[in-house]
């Protein structure tokens, strides 16, 4: 069924660690992963975009701070901006946030340790391209390794985006100190969301947990309904 | 022109590196009140009026420098 696999961009800035992982889940989960250079000005035809986890840039100045200027970021804002579909994961939300394409920022963990571990997340709504093989309420165990997690939004800002409904997955236990124990977030369009547990590393019981198929099978499976929607159109 | 801009964390925000520093400072027998751990950033600017160079320091920051949202920064100029 090669032809139904969606085409998903996943983007290698100078840096990245998890883009092969990342790659290696997607085309596990049906879709047809398409490498992208950070350096590369136009986007391929493509579904969907993923910004992979990693330490773009040597996280200088701020995690995700330099990366969100390189020539494909460009490219992935014009590429949301008309609706189209991007993940971040870890570094690829810190990325996100940066370029204010989601909301807040991702700060030190309040430990100042790095998290390595397995955590348990709460789904906080599964009406996201995200999270549709999910349950509202369920939980997903899926791994963490970041020293860069802890979500912040101020108060005001989290109130509005609690209302919105922009909130995907929480911890289930405090991880790094984030407000609200948020670990994954959607824009107001719902079209683009990052999270900093690892769903590419969780695609197999042979690593531990397969509940981060969920997550990506998810946007495989909203990746595929477009563009067959679009060839029907 | 040569510039400064310091960068903090924001009143208010949490800084664990602040205080991770003022933990240790007591350590080795300093009474503080209050650690914050900052950013400084040195720059070397074209130009030589002082407030068109700080209208352009100020770009930096609001757009690369610093996130406004977790933190705050000032700019110090040369004195005339």
């Amino acid at each position: 069924m090669r032809d139904s696999a969606p085409r998903i961009g996943v983007v290698t800035f100078p840096g990245s660690n998890d883009d092969r992982d990342a790659t290696w889940a997607l085309r596990a989960l049906g879709a047809d992963p398409v490498p992208v250079w950070h350096a590369d000005p136009a986007l391929p035809d493509l579904a969907a975009v993923v910004l992979p986890g990693g330490f773009s840039y040597g996280d200088y100045l701020r995690c995700g701070a330099i990366a969100r200027f390189s020539p494909a970021m460009e490219a992935v804002r014009a590429f949301a901006a008309e609706g189209g579909l991007v993940l971040g994961i870890c570094n690829g939300f810190q990325i996100l946030c940066e370029a204010g394409l989601l909301p807040g920022v991702l700060r030190p963990n309040v430990s100042l340790s790095f998290v390595c571990h397995d955590v348990r997340l709460t789904v906080e709504r599964s009406d996201t391209p995200f999270t549709a093989r999910c349950g509202t309420g369920q939980q997903l165990t899926i791994p963490v390794k970041h020293g860069e997690g802890c979500w912040f939004a101020p108060d005001e800002l989290l109130d509005e985006l609690t209302a919105r409904r922009q909130i995907v997955l929480r911890y289930a236990e405090p991880c790094n100190g984030s407000v609200g124990d948020v670990a994954g977030v959607v824009n107001e369009d719902g079209n683009v969301m990052g999270l900093m547990p690892h769903p590419e590393h969780a695609v197999d019981p042979l690593l531990g947990s397969a509940d981060g198929a969920l997550v990506l099978a998810s946007l495989v499976d909203t990746a595929r309904d477009r563009v067959l929607a679009s060839a029907a159109a | 022109m040569r510039a400064t801009v310091l960068v903090r964390p924001k009143q208010g925000i949490l800084d664990p590196q602040g205080e991770a520093v003022e933990t240790s400072l007591r350590q080795l027998g300093f009474a503080i009140g209050g650690a914050r751990v900052g950013r400084v950033v040195d720059l070397e600017l074209e130009g030589d009026d002082p407030a068109a160079v700080r209208a352009e320091l100020e770009r930096m920051c609001e757009q690369l420098l610093a996130n406004p949202l977790i933190e705050s920064y000032e700019i110090e100029l040369p004195t005339p």
